[in-house]
């Protein structure tokens, strides 16, 4: 999806760019229902026992907190998905400049870097 | 004298400059409520077994303030388009409509799910009293099951007064459901639907009680999360609303009549962060009401 | 020598080209509330230049304590306590609680009210716009929220010393759990008490910072002038564009522990309070379940990005004035480019060497001393390329000249004595004795604010229109430069003894520090050291004095007095609002010094390049860039 361009105040340009932006219109509409249905579809998920199901597939015999794990992946996933749809298409990323890229990625990075070293550093034991 | 590329798009990037100024703002608040997710994700792992509650928020609630966020993400994208095709009309009432969303998600914490937990009690029972409450408890079949043992009983406070006072001797509490039949399997994992407390009121010993709370940010490391979090992310969504009442009000018109596409840049660029606080919430909501 | 040679410069104060100026802007809205970068980095610069003065006077202070222990302050000691409280220094002797006040109100103010808003937003705000060549900061409301959020800020830091029970006391890191249950209980206000204000004044000065970063960078990337590539930016602006970056991806997690610290102070919350807490003889009545290492881990994971922050603009300016004053390009500027960038990153990655002492284990120490060492190397490049710059250079040794060269071996030394403390077996002992101190004094004191008073030196005509004395400078430098060196190179020694920092007796009362070396034991080299640190105090009167005095009656200077290459020399003095009367094009790099075949030892960034210039280009070159 291209973002729309920086238009003039030249009307006859508007009037061909006023059209591209209609398009997207019916785009962010669709999106928001998306968004709305995996909300429900999330709530949903959160009370479906995935480590009775996982151990019933497999039978193999997952714990109630093994099985807790599961949901809350499933439920992070889930999040991560909406996420993705808000930042793409309501916040324009999929069509943005790659400088906004890279103060993005670097974002990430340190975002991760503070949770998994401080994991790291909380949980690795000082003896073995 | 006028600052170069507040609107039209510098050549060698394709950006004006408030949209980078935004997405940096945008990325220093990543890293704010990544500090404090990071805090919800070590004080849930240190939980001892049983402390890090569930259930206790209301998810019907907080699903219809969930789609009404996700509703104001999607009537100020709108928004910005109507004045990108140079609609005001429209634009003012999607931006209304925005604005609405804001006060009724604030409305709705405020006076609905914040007020509601400040009568509600916890009474956390000693581990060595814990057999005494068994048949509100139901501990033996969390056992042997593999749950995680129930530490507290919850309920309505009846008799506040023994909160303070030493002759007391013990709480009465009208019980939440759950106590009431603590070994059906219905019961071992939380409900959708919120039930409100029993009249079955409980008599609890203070020498059997470690503490005693209401449901505010003493409560738990879970309640100081929750408040803190999203009581930060409520300070982020009133900024918001505060921003877009002054893109709505009469003097964002003469900002439109002398150079529309300002203001579809300021809605643009205040869109963007409207719509990291719904990011924002599309995670807290589930690691909070849900997990 | 005259700028005027490729840009029509004329001094006329209501010369503009914009459509909005058309009448005077009132006092308040021109001095005070100004959104002009300029008067801004002004603003930031003399607040911080006093709180710089105030936070050394607090530590010159808690230096008659180190040396005489126990023992009444003459005169100042009967003063002290109208001011601080009279529970702070009976009969003129101080208190315990009144010396923890004392140094974590040092570390406090000299960092983030001293030396980051002078280095950062004062030289930041006032340089980079003049040196790139813009009419202003891209968001300059933005700037001037940035400056009064400092200023709030600052004013509740300072408030915290007159409520009850003084300023915080638990550090200038304010660990946990003291500094949860500090300043509570009978006597102390619930929320007007020391540690609870610090850490309000805190988030005012975070905002400040991260609102400035965001101008900065924004600014940067945006308001280039023509033909102002990246690689063509002087190295000040690199520097600053790495710091501001530092400022606002860093600052966040803080602010997110400092609001949970300020939830458990006023709320009752357990962010950092484990189970089972006992206070006074009595358990806490807390949920309990936080942890102490959470604060640890988000407070260093900005603690250490911010010593970077106080560095790095330093690195800037000595780049500036070295270059200038050895008449020669700054030698390996993309590997000065590179080293900034590289630091920058890592900077993310290095810090729980802060936190040896917390038990991590051994694959995660060794992953941060790991990257802890390989920070020193761009550390290193960027020293060495600034000690190769002065080869075969042509140096003179102006007041700006004596600050930078004098910075380039005190930052070494700083530099090479934190190696010992990125091993976690060797700062097993290390830790929080004086030789961390030493380090990081070193790096700060004799390093960034050399180079900040570099800064003021050399940028001081570019602001008044005058320059300082350079008698007067030299009597600032040389008792500055010893008395440094007398604080603190003794103090790697009393802590190689073993001398824990924080010890409100100096050492007095432990046995250890009963060895000798050169003939004294730690505790008694408190003496002159803590003499130096007076003399010190009072070599900076005449910079004081200099400063103010020059503003009005300093020798009057021409538009580049110092025959520099970038274009914030191409302004004419006390630049008008919108800085250029025509927008500045950049056609060289930014040190183009000694240049073959000229007249002149310099040539400016603007002065177009002419014909016979022209050699073989690489493809990669510009030749002229929009």
């Amino acid at each position: 999806m291209n973002n729309p361009p920086d238009i003039a105040q030249d009307p006859a340009e508007h009037e061909e760019y006023a059209h591209g932006v209609h398009q997207h219109v019916s785009r962010y509409l669709m999106v928001g229902g998306l968004l709305l249905f995996f909300t429900l579809l999330t709530v949903a998920l959160s009370y479906v026992d995935f480590g009775g199901f996982f151990s019933w597939l497999f039978h193999i015999h997952v714990s109630p907190d093994g099985g807790r794990k599961l949901n809350i992946t499933v439920a992070i996933l889930v999040a991560a998905f909406k996420a993705s749809l808000v930042g793409l298409i309501f916040m324009h990323l999929a069509a943005e400049k790659r400088l906004i890229y890279r103060v993005l990625v670097f974002t990430g990075l340190f975002v991760l870097a503070l949770f998994w070293l401080t994991y790291f550093a909380w949980y690795d034991p000082i003896t073995r | 004298m006028e600052i170069p590329y507040t609107i039209s798009t510098r050549p060698d990037t394709g950006l004006w400059n408030a949209k980078i100024g935004i997405w940096l703002f945008l990325a220093s608040e990543v890293m704010l409520f990544g500090g404090l997710f990071s805090a919800y994700v070590f004080l849930r792992l240190d939980a001892r077994p049983g402390e890090w509650p569930h259930g206790l928020l209301n998810v019907p609630i907080g699903t219809m303030n969930t789609a009404i966020l996700i509703l104001s993400s999607v009537t100020v994208v709108l928004a910005w388009a109507a004045l990108k095709m140079r609609r005001y009309r429209a634009y003012w009432w999607y931006m209304l409509a925005t604005i609405s969303c804001g006060l009724i998600f604030l409305f709705v914490k405020l006076y609905f799910e914040w007020p509601q937990k400040f009568e509600h009690f916890g009474a956390f029972i000693k581990p060595e009293a814990r057999e005494k409450y068994e048949q509100y408890l139901g501990n033996h079949h969390r056992e042997s099951k593999g749950f995680e043992p129930r530490i507290e009983i919850t309920g309505h406070l009846e008799n506040h007064e023994a909160l303070h006072d030493p002759n007391a001797k013990e709480y009465e509490i009208a019980v939440d459901p759950v106590f009431l039949d603590p070994n059906n399997p219905v019961n071992d994992r939380p409900h959708f639907l919120f039930v409100p407390p029993t009249d079955h009121v409980v008599k609890i010993e203070k020498e059997d009680v470690d503490r005693i709370d209401s449901f505010g940010p003493w409560h738990s490391a879970y309640f100081a999360s929750y408040f803190t979090i999203t009581g930060l992310h409520g300070a982020h969504v009133l900024g918001g609303v505060l921003v877009f009442l002054y893109m709505w009000l009469p003097v964002s018109k003469k900002v439109y009549q002398r150079n529309p596409e300002h203001l579809a840049n300021r809605v643009e660029v205040s869109g963007l962060f409207w719509h990291f606080v719904d990011l924002v919430w599309i995670f807290v909501f589930p690691l909070f009401y849900l997990l | 020598m005259d700028a005027s040679t490729s840009v029509d410069t004329h001094h006329d104060p209501h010369a503009h080209g914009g459509e909005h100026e058309h009448h005077e802007l009132g006092f308040w809205r021109k001095y005070i509330f100004s959104t002009d970068h300029k008067v801004i980095g002004i603003q930031y610069g003399i607040c911080g230049l006093i709180f710089l003065f105030f936070g050394f006077s607090l530590m010159m202070i808690m230096r008659w304590q180190l040396a005489y222990p126990g023992q009444a302050l003459p005169l100042i000691g009967e003063w002290l306590p109208y001011i601080f409280g009279p529970n702070t220094m009976p009969d003129g002797k101080m208190t315990p609680e009144f010396y923890n006040s004392l140094g974590a109100m040092h570390g406090t103010i000299m960092i983030f009210l001293g030396v980051v808003p002078v280095a950062f937003a004062a030289f930041g705000n006032f340089v980079v716009p003049l040196q790139i060549g813009a009419p202003d900061m891209t968001f300059p409301k933005v700037n001037a929220a940035s400056f009064w959020a400092f200023g709030v800020g600052g004013v509740i830091m300072l408030t915290s010393f007159f409520v009850p029970g003084g300023a915080a006391k638990g550090g200038w890191t304010s660990y946990t759990p003291l500094s949860d249950i500090a300043d509570k209980g009978p006597g102390f206000h619930m929320v007007l008490n020391g540690q609870s204000l610090w850490l309000i004044g805190f988030v005012f000065l975070i905002t400040s910072s991260l609102l400035g970063a965001v101008n900065f960078i924004t600014t940067i990337i945006q308001l280039r002038a023509k033909g102002l590539t990246w690689m063509r930016l002087p190295f000040f602006v690199w520097a600053q564009f790495v710091t501001a970056f530092l400022l606002l991806l860093a600052f966040p997690p803080l602010e997110a522990a400092i609001v949970m610290q300020l939830m458990d102070r006023t709320a009752a919350t357990s962010f950092f309070l484990p189970a089972g807490m006992i206070v006074n003889g009595a358990p806490l009545h807390i949920s309990g379940g936080g942890s102490p290492l959470l604060w640890q881990h988000l407070f260093w994971f900005l603690g250490h990005p911010e010593v970077y922050v106080l560095i790095l603009p330093a690195f800037g300016i000595v780049a500036e004035i070295l270059a200038n004053n050895s008449r020669k390009p700054l030698w390996g500027y993309k590997s000065l480019v590179f080293s900034v960038l590289v630091i920058g990153f890592l900077s993310f990655i290095v810090w729980a060497h802060h936190m040896w002492l917390t038990g991590m284990g051994s694959t995660v120490s060794a992953f941060f001393q790991t990257t802890t060492l390989l920070i020193s190397i761009p550390s290193v490049i960027i020293l060495s390329a600034f000690f190769i710059s002065l080869w075969g250079g042509s140096i003179r040794f102006n007041v700006p000249m004596l600050w930078v060269t004098a910075f380039l071996p005190m930052f070494g030394i700083g530099g090479l004595t934190g190696i010992p403390l990125a091993f976690n077996s060797a700062d097993l002992y290390l830790h929080d004795t004086y030789y961390v101190i030493a380090h990081f004094h070193y790096i700060v004191a004799p390093g960034t604010i050399f180079g900040l008073f570099a800064g003021v030196y050399y940028w001081f005509p570019k602001a008044t229109g005058r320059q300082m004395s350079e008698f007067w400078g030299k009597v600032h430098f040389w008792p500055s430069l010893i008395c440094m060196n007398l604080i603190f190179l003794p103090m790697f020694l009393q802590g190689m003894l073993g001398m824990h920092r924080r010890w409100y007796d100096g050492g007095q009362g432990w046995t250890l520090s009963g060895e000798h070396i050169w003939g004294l034991t730690g505790f008694q080299w408190n003496t002159p050291i803590s003499w130096a640190a007076w003399t010190m105090g009072l070599a900076q009167i005449p910079f004081i004095i200099n400063f103010f005095w020059s503003i009005k009656h300093g020798k009057k200077v021409d538009d580049n007095p110092w025959q520099a290459t970038t274009l914030e020399w191409t302004a004419p003095n006390r630049p008008p609002h919108g800085n250029f009367v025509t927008t500045p094009v950049a056609y060289r790099g930014p040190y183009e010094y000694s240049l073959p075949g000229r007249d002149k030892d310099y040539t400016m960034q603007n002065e177009p390049v002419e014909e016979s210039e022209r050699r073989p280009r690489k493809v990669t070159e510009p030749l002229l860039v929009g």
